[in-house]
């Protein structure tokens, strides 16, 4: 209980008010989805995928250890989602599991132009928008730079959107 | 305990961040997709006059944002409790040759330092490594309409076409950032 009373107070209460309205009545408490941070979070750190690194070796392919971090996640979270897909499982709190396909978009360009440059900051910043969180726990707190001007960029997209090619 | 301490290999970690796919799913239906909290954040804090930042992100994103609160908590945590002294990262030799070539000479901690503290901000290359790239990043994401998790893990998982080409386009441009971009800047 007093766990509960620690996480609670550091956020918005009306957040919390409105993401237990938005998964339902008998959903998921917000708690879960801190704990489920918490863990991803040190994942990210004990794996070292958050390290700029890493993600240079990776580019340089001189280890194998990205990939097998990024192939095996995928595996397992195929498997699942196969699963989920063929038992017709319903989420915790009773909904039925509603998987959103991607918008296609007749030559995708948003798919290769956004990735492109999604990948050049990548192989910058070397870390995206995950780890970016996690390495400002981590006690990389210049991150907070790195965020601002990730939010910068999203809102540039957000102005530009109705120009952009999709 | 001590292999707490040790870095976790691949086939311990990997696995582990790929359950979070259906772990969030079966929470309540919720996509694994980290950079959708940038733009409730800017929904937040400013939103402007643009309709892209109109929408009720607490109800939208409020999951989302306590997960990253909850990323953030973790990184505390694993670099409090989980890290030995004097901690290096082992990337490979050949991997150390290259970014010292580069110029960097301190490759220790989780991050090379010349790269990621506030006073290599006032240097050309710690200011374009924090500010363009944490930029492109946030403007990429958003107009692929994911990032790693988003695409590379979720979307993929999902089998979806435009996430396998999304994910080219995060190698072409990663690639291209590492081997001809970053030798120019650094």
């Amino acid at each position: 209980m007093s766990t509960q009373v620690t996480t609670t107070s550091v956020v918005d209460p009306e957040m919390l008010a409105a993401c237990a309205d938005a998964t339902g009545t008998r959903a998921a408490a917000p708690v879960w989805f801190v704990m489920a941070g918490v863990a991803l979070g040190i994942l990210f750190l004990k794996s070292e995928v958050l390290t700029w690194y890493r993600i240079q070796e990776m580019f340089r392919f001189q280890a194998f250890h990205m990939y097998g971090v990024i192939a095996s996640a995928l595996g397992i979270a195929t498997v699942g989602v196969q699963l989920i897909r063929r038992m017709r499982l319903s989420a915790w709190n009773g909904e039925a599991i509603f998987i959103p396909d991607k918008q296609t978009t007749p030559y995708g360009i948003r798919y290769w132009g956004g990735g492109t440059i999604f990948g050049l900051g990548w192989g910058l910043l070397g870390a995206c928008p995950g780890p970016m969180f996690a390495l400002l726990g981590a006690g990389i707190t210049v991150m907070v730079v790195a965020i601002a001007s990730a939010m910068a960029g999203t809102w540039l997209y957000g102005a530009l959107q109705s120009r952009l090619p999709h | 305990m001590e292999f707490l301490l040790e870095p976790w290999p691949w086939y311990v970690a990997g696995p582990l961040i790929g359950l979070m796919v259906p772990l969030l799913l079966m929470l309540g239906g919720k996509p694994f997709g980290l950079s959708a909290n940038l733009r409730h954040m800017c929904a937040a804090v400013a939103p402007g006059d643009l309709n892209f930042f109109r929408y009720d992100w607490r109800k939208e994103g409020g999951w989302n944002l306590l997960f990253a609160l909850g990323i953030l908590v973790g990184g505390f945590v694993a670099s409090r409790w989980l890290l030995p002294e004097g901690y290096t990262v082992a990337i490979a030799e050949s991997t150390r040759g290259d970014l010292q070539r580069l110029g960097l000479q301190d490759l220790s901690g989780l991050m090379p330092s010349e790269l990621f503290t506030w006073t290599v901000l006032s240097t050309g290359r710690g200011l374009i490594t924090l500010v363009l790239g944490g930029f492109l990043v946030g403007f990429g994401s958003r107009w692929a309409g994911g990032c790693t998790s988003g695409h590379a893990i979720s979307g993929l998982a999902t089998l979806q076409l435009p996430s396998l080409i999304a994910v080219a386009g995060f190698f072409a441009g990663g690639l291209l950032m590492t081997h001809v971009i970053l030798p120019l800047i650094f």
